[in-house]
């Protein structure tokens, strides 16, 4: 059967994603905006079109403890969190690579409390930035169906086994149906292979899992999962590559958007990528230089992709949906800034936070950042960062 | 694993630092977090075990004799043995530096 285009809710998309790489089990607790794809996963499993083991466990911490012993023991593990719920599950999430365990977890972006919102930022995202994870951004519907599906792949990757998350903003894009081609399970032949575990936790073989480290052994096994994810990207780029010569939609860790020789660039991470295109369209029928680059591997970080995807620009404009408090102002930017500082020709990077607890951000409002971007970069602030439709 | 902890690489670690070896956890030395070290006085000794019992460790061992001894190698100093004695016969005493 070919794959076919449908109208479908994204949250369904991505579960529809774990039916087809047959996940044994999944572990979760429903938490909006991640509710609609773990209640649609209980449901495939209920009525037998989906066999695995669903766990509806007590709490996240216990969902991502769960999700552990069933990678452990070799079973392809899918869970999906989002907001508290990640950091509730925090202390796990940590275990997860250090253990070298493929679990693939889907995150429908939440900001965090407090105030309780329910709404989207990347603020949760960015709670577990370091925790050694796999991690990438998707900008539409049909970016969260396909990277989750290369995300089992990239996990498993016997040269990578470890866990992948795949971001995509709660709500603007959990929540919307949007016209998505979904693949069938027989046209994905091969595509994931079966998942090995070389010391799985099997009776007959016992092996010792999640030991103490001294500190005579702590820092060589930080360094070797370091390496492990560094080594990632080649995995990453062949895993994407192949996806795209099969199913012809082709991904990469930077995405430009007639940024090839614009002067201004507008840096987005997740699905304002797509309301950004819009303010840059409307600046280049008015002749302005601008381009618009989105995000999409956050870890391991792109250096490389980056530094080239920005070398034609005098000015990089990086609009965060997080808020390093009391810091630099937006993490994605500091980043950025600190892939670029030190490179021969630098181009002026400014920092725009928006979009906080699902605050709208319109094509206007990018067209306002990139203009007001434009003057701090030519006439300098004193702040470290800007932070836009606040009311004063 | 043929080399010593503290000549591994991280190269040489098995991926997710899994352990293969059964039972390696014998060979660390948790003596090395001992202050103090606990001492049996034998006169006062009814050989009834509660030391033996309560050791968190189990590191205390009967001797030929039927008295109650702790192997340094294990023996991490809480004082747990001293505590639960009911005749008074383990004391606690420094480790010299
Ligand atoms: S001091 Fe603690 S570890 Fe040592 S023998 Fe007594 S109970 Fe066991
Ligand atoms: S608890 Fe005291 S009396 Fe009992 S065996 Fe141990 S040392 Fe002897």
């Amino acid at each position: 059967m070919m794959s076919q285009r449908v109208g479908i809710e994204i949250s369904l998309a991505v579960a529809e994603v774990a039916k087809l790489a047959d996940v044994d089990v999944v572990a979760a607790y429903p938490i909006t905006p991640q509710t609609h794809i773990v209640e649609r996963l209980a449901e495939l499993v209920a009525n037998g079109e989906l066999s695995a083991e669903y766990i509806p466990v007590e709490s996240e911490h216990s969902a991502m403890s769960a999700c552990l012993g069933s990678s452990a023991v070799g079973a392809r593990t899918f869970t999906a969190t989002a907001g508290q719920g990640l950091e509730l599950m925090h202390e796990v999430v940590d275990v997860a690579p250090s253990l070298r365990l493929p679990i693939v977890m889907a995150v429908a972006n939440r900001a965090l409390s407090g105030p309780l919102s329910v709404w989207c930022d990347h603020s949760d995202a960015m709670g577990v930035r370091d925790c050694g994870w796999v991690q990438m951004f998707a900008e539409n519907g049909q970016a969260a169906f396909d990277l989750s599906l290369c995300a089992f792949r990239i996990a498993e990757d016997p040269s990578v086994l470890l866990p992948t998350m795949v971001h995509l903003d709660g709500f603007s894009l959990s929540h919307v149906i949007e016209p998505i081609s979904m693949l069938e399970k027989d046209e994905l032949e091969g595509f994931i292979p079966p998942y090995e575990h070389p010391f799985p936790l099997r009776p007959d073989k016992p092996v010792t899992m999640g030991a103490f480290a001294p500190p005579v052994i702590y820092t060589e096994t930080r360094k070797a999962q370091e390496v492990a994810l560094r080594s990632s990207k080649k995995v990453i780029l062949q895993a994407w590559k192949e996806f795209g010569h099969r199913f012809g939609r082709y991904y990469s860790p930077v995405e430009g958007y007639k940024s090839k020789e614009a002067t201004t660039l507008l840096l987005t991470m997740g699905s304002f990528g797509e309301t950004a295109t819009v303010a840059i369209d409307r600046m280049r029928d008015n002749g302005e230089s601008v381009g618009l680059i989105n995000l999409r591997l956050w870890r391991p970080f792109p250096f490389d992709e980056i530094r080239q995807a920005v070398r034609n620009a005098d000015i990089v404009i990086v609009f965060d949906r997080c808020l390093s408090s009391g810091g630099p102002g937006g993490p994605v930017c500091s980043e950025i800034r600190s892939a670029l500082y030190g490179e021969k020709k630098q181009p002026q990077v400014v920092s725009f936070i928006g979009g906080l607890g699902g605050r709208d951000v319109t094509p206007d409002d990018f067209v306002n950042v990139i203009r007001r971007g434009i003057e701090i970069a030519e006439k300098g602030s004193d702040e470290e960062y800007e932070m836009i439709g606040v009311r004063e | 694993m043929d080399k010593s902890e503290d000549s591994l690489t991280w190269k040489d670690l098995e991926i997710g630092c899994v352990v293969t070896e059964p039972g390696s956890a014998s060979e660390y030395k948790t003596g090395d977090w001992r202050s103090q070290r606990p001492a049996w006085d034998t006169s006062k000794c009814v050989k009834c075990g509660m030391c033996y019992i309560f050791c968190p460790e189990g590191c205390i061992h009967q001797d030929s004799e039927g008295y109650f001894e702790a192997d340094l190698y294990y023996c991490k100093g809480c004082g747990i043995c001293a505590r639960e004695c009911w005749t008074g016969a383990i004391t606690i005493l420094e480790e010299e530096e």
